[in-house]
């Protein structure tokens, strides 16, 4: 017989044992699907392999993917440390990108232009996040409904706009007008769609990091989430800090919206995101809510993503089963999660 | 006498070095009280978790009545009579009295059989007096009435041991005097039970016999006692003598604090109603009462929770403007707060980050919004050393420590700081005689070096011991206030109820 035991610590090699052995058995268990499908499991997942992460062109485009769910994931990542459940990080992804695309069809010099686009995109996705936060602080709304549900608010608010007055009326087609050519992000390997906002994302990740750890609105944000009451009692603003947390929160989302204006698509639709909210809220379990774990978790789901639409053209298993093992991860993770609270043992076998 | 209820035998249990319990017997006869007795850390917890299938023995056996029996899980445990009340209590907060009685027990097919449960809980209370509301959630109880139905929720699957880990640390000592009323009525039915507490006065009251663990290892046992003193019992259980702490005179100078007319409104308790009080540096007031007659709203104006609604404070001659817990530490306050766990300490961070906590935004652990790891680590370490705080270090989590431990690190972050006045509630609330003691030295000490300390406390015993005045609350009054050499635990009770007032 088995029985759970609390744990009094956690090892700290769990940290990265965790999110491993939940993304093994993701795998393992969608392996069963691939052979539903009718594929060969070594087949499939080796073509996924070698698609995102084989040569340095798939190596770019993982990347490319994995930019906005780093930005999204340090969003929640930040935001889950202060308990300030915001579970909206693709409205605030979808805010930032129409914001961004409105500045960034202004003319004017590039990198003025990219500056205030990121600008723009920030406050816009800090608006958007403040909405449940205050809600939640002054009216003690629950954030998990209302930030979901204002995802839904802003998608059909961005339908309105792009099938309403930024309609192009040449083509018909639901799609924004396009940002100025010298607002578009620079590449910076010729041949390949790595642009600035990747580099961009990659620094963000130790500098929230470093927020988390090195300040001290990181100390009150830790520790308004641990325990919001021993936070208030030592002098802290509890309101104040989940609300400066959802500012934060929700302009790392922003930015996952400006680099999809500025670095990819160069204009606002209705599929620019496919989920990367969402997606943020897998890496940040996976990373255990540390914004340097962020980098590899995204890279991850980034190269599942990429790797799963060659596997659907070489095999012929759907390219869904990307999503399928996202949320198997997740699942996974959160089963995993448990270990850091319990361990297993083995009892009754004697006597 | 007949076989024993239960035996435990040779019983050993290691957590990795940590040998927490070592060829320990013991029994307990029906209709016998045995009290377990023991410093935190003695091993008495884990001993009863042994007993109760939580943990597997490393070596030892179990007897129930005269049988050996493999206990491996609570539901074991509960098979073979064997019933605990844990210190933290394991009950559904949003489930009715009855439902929390009724998880578990199977009913008949696949339907809770409540009118059965009901008819249990009535004979339950009619034999020991032990009653509640059947139908009133959890989370409308009292600390009081959650730990009754923890000892109705036993009896009701068939307990014929009880254990009772720390029962009366969660209790204010009216509700202790109900308690000790069933656990007689109890035993006075053939029921036996194991008592485990602190407190000597109560064990003396109570038990029949006594085991006294140290080191995990029995130390001593006691036959009578009702004829042993506390100083024996006490020194059994350190291994020493215990002198009481010497309280010298002392001379209050100016007033350090003072509210004059306070009153609030809302916030859940007792309300104060126009108090007004002085405490001078160099000196002890002790704040006496029943629970809850406004000591709760008292400790939450003076250390910055409760704004409230007119009357003013002084510390050290200064006007208090906001009442923010900020404020009023920059005047000089030191704040110990009545729960360590949950208002004190981050239980999930590092020990450090309680310890720096409330002065986060000082120079002395940051500059210009960045933190000074090694600025705090230091005032850790250092506060570790000089309060001899036991914990692996400065980044265990601040949740792994006992009680003793946490009070002595909540202690240490304040008076690190020199405050001028320091209040506290309930400052030895759970802790066993040597940690208590370091508390009372450690106020005693500031006392003498000029603080003014504001004890609100319902331990008569102790605050007799400590202070130099003492004010009695009722009804969010204050009732009034005797001097240290007038105050006797019979006036004090007296004027607890109301009866006497003492200008
Ligand atoms: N689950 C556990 N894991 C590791 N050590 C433990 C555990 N439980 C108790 N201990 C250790 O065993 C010793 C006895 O603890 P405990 O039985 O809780 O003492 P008491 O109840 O007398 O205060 C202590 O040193 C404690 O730290
Ligand atoms: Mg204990």
């Amino acid at each position: 017989m088995f029985r759970l035991e609390a744990r009094t610590s956690t090892p700290a090699w769990f940290n990265l044992a965790l999110p491993l052995l939940a993304i093994a058995v993701a795998l393992v268990l969608c392996s069963g699907l691939i052979a539903v499908a009718g594929a060969g499991v070594i087949e499939a997942y080796g073509v996924m392999l070698s698609a995102s992460l084989g040569d340095s062109y798939a190596i770019t485009e993982t990347l490319v993917r994995a930019a906005p769910m780093i930005f999204t994931g340090l969003a929640v990542a930040i935001a889950f440390r202060a308990k300030f459940w915001n579970i909206g990080a693709e409205g605030q992804l979808l805010a930032g990108a129409v914001a961004s695309c409105a500045v960034g069809a202004i003319p004017m010099p590039g990198y003025l232009a990219m500056l205030l686009m990121a600008l723009a995109g920030a406050a816009a996705g800090a608006v958007v996040a403040l909405v449940p936060a205050t809600l939640r602080v002054k009216f003690k709304v629950d954030d998990v409904v209302s930030s979901l549900l204002l995802n839904s608010v802003i998608y059909y608010a961005l339908m309105a706009l792009i099938e309403g007055p930024w309609k192009d009326t040449f083509s018909g087609y639901p799609l924004s007008p396009p940002i100025e050519d010298s607002a578009n992000f620079p590449v910076l390997i010729e041949g390949t769609r790595l642009h600035l906002g990747v580099v961009v994302a990659l620094i963000a990740a130790p500098l929230c990091w470093f927020l988390i750890a090195r300040t001290t609105l990181g100390f009150r944000i830790r520790v308004t989430g641990e325990n919001p009451e021993a936070a208030r009692y030592g002098g802290i603003n509890v309101q104040r800090v989940l609300l400066s947390t959802a500012l934060l929160s929700g302009a790392l989302a922003g930015l996952a919206g400006v680099g999809e204006v500025g670095g990819v698509h160069f204009q606002v639709m209705s599929d620019i995101s496919p989920g990367y909210g969402y997606s943020g809220i897998v890496v940040a379990m996976l990373a255990r809510l540390n914004p340097l774990g962020v980098v590899p978790a995204a890279i991850f789901l980034a190269a599942v993503m990429t790797g799963a639409e060659a596997m659907s053209r070489a095999t012929g298993v759907p390219a869904f089963l990307s999503d399928v093992i996202q949320g198997t991860a997740l699942l996974a993770m959160l089963v995993a999660l448990l270990f850091t609270a319990y361990r297993i043992r083995r009892v009754g076998a004697s006597a | 006498m007949s076989a024993p209820l239960i035996e435990m035998r040779g019983i050993t249990k290691s957590f990795g070095a940590v040998k927490a319990n070592e060829t320990v017997d013991l029994s307990v006869a029906p209709g016998e009280i045995l009290g377990l007795l023991g410093e935190n850390g003695a091993g008495k917890t884990t001993l009863m978790n042994v007993l109760f299938g939580a943990y597997a023995p490393d070596a030892g056996e179990i007897l129930v009545e005269g049988r050996p029996v493999a206990i491996h899980s609570s539901a074991d445990a509960l098979a073979a009579g064997i019933g605990m009340v844990h210190q933290h209590f394991h009950l559904a907060p949003r489930l009715t009295v009855l439902e929390n009685l009724l998880i578990g027990i199977p009913g008949k097919s696949g339907r809770i059989d409540r009118s059965g449960g009901l008819a249990r809980l009535k004979e339950i209370g009619r034999r020991h007096g032990l009653s509640l509301a059947p139908d009133l959630p959890v989370s409308a109880l009292s600390v009081g009435e959650q730990q009754r139905l923890e000892i109705i929720k036993a009896l009701f699957r068939g307990a014929k041991l009880l254990i009772l880990d720390e029962p009366t640390a969660v209790l204010a000592p009216s509700e202790v005097d109900g308690l000790f009323a069933a656990l007689r009525s109890m035993v006075g039915q053939g029921l036996g039970i194991i008592f485990i507490s602190h407190k000597l006065n109560e064990v003396r009251a109570l038990t029949h016999r006594c085991v006294v663990l140290r080191h995990g290892k029995v130390a001593g046992r006691v036959d009578h006692p009702a004829s042993t003193t506390s100083a024996e019992m006490a020194k059994l259980m350190c291994g020493h003598e215990i002198a009481p702490p010497a309280k010298g005179a002392s001379t209050p100078g100016a007033s350090v604090l003072t509210l004059d007319g306070i009153s609030t409104v809302g916030h859940g308790g007792t309300p104060l109603r126009e108090v007004s009080l002085v405490v001078r540096a160099g000196e002890i007031l002790g704040i006496a009462g029943v629970s809850g007659n406004g000591q709760r709203a008292l400790a939450d104006v003076i250390s910055g929770m409760l704004p409230p609604k007119t009357g003013t404070m002084t510390i050290a001659g200064k006007a208090v403007a906001q009442f923010s817990p900020r404020e009023l530490q920059a005047l000089g306050l030191g704040r110990i707060p009545e729960d360590r766990m949950t208002t004190g300490l981050v239980t999930n961070l590092p020990l450090a980050d309680s310890m720096v906590l409330p002065r986060i935004g000082t120079e002395a652990f940051s500059r210009k919004g960045l933190l000074d790891p090694a600025a705090i680590r230091a005032f850790a370490e250092e506060q570790i050393k000089a309060y001899d705080i036991r914990c692996p270090g400065p980044m265990a989590r601040a949740g792994a420590l006992s009680g003793g431990n946490l009070q002595k690190a909540l202690l240490a972050r304040e008076l690190a700081f020199d405050p001028k006045v320091l209040i506290v509630s309930q400052p030895t609330r759970g802790l066993d005689i040597g940690a208590a003691r370091f508390i009372h030295e450690k106020f005693l000490a500031m006392r003498a070096k000029g603080c003014g300390i504001i004890v609100i406390g319902e331990d008569l015993e102790e605050l007799l011991m400590l202070s130099d005045r003492i004010a009695v609350m009722y009804e969010g009054c204050i009732a009034g206030t005797l001097s240290g050499a007038d105050a006797t635990v019979a006036r004090l009770g007296l004027m607890m109820t109301g009866a006497e007032g003492h200008a």
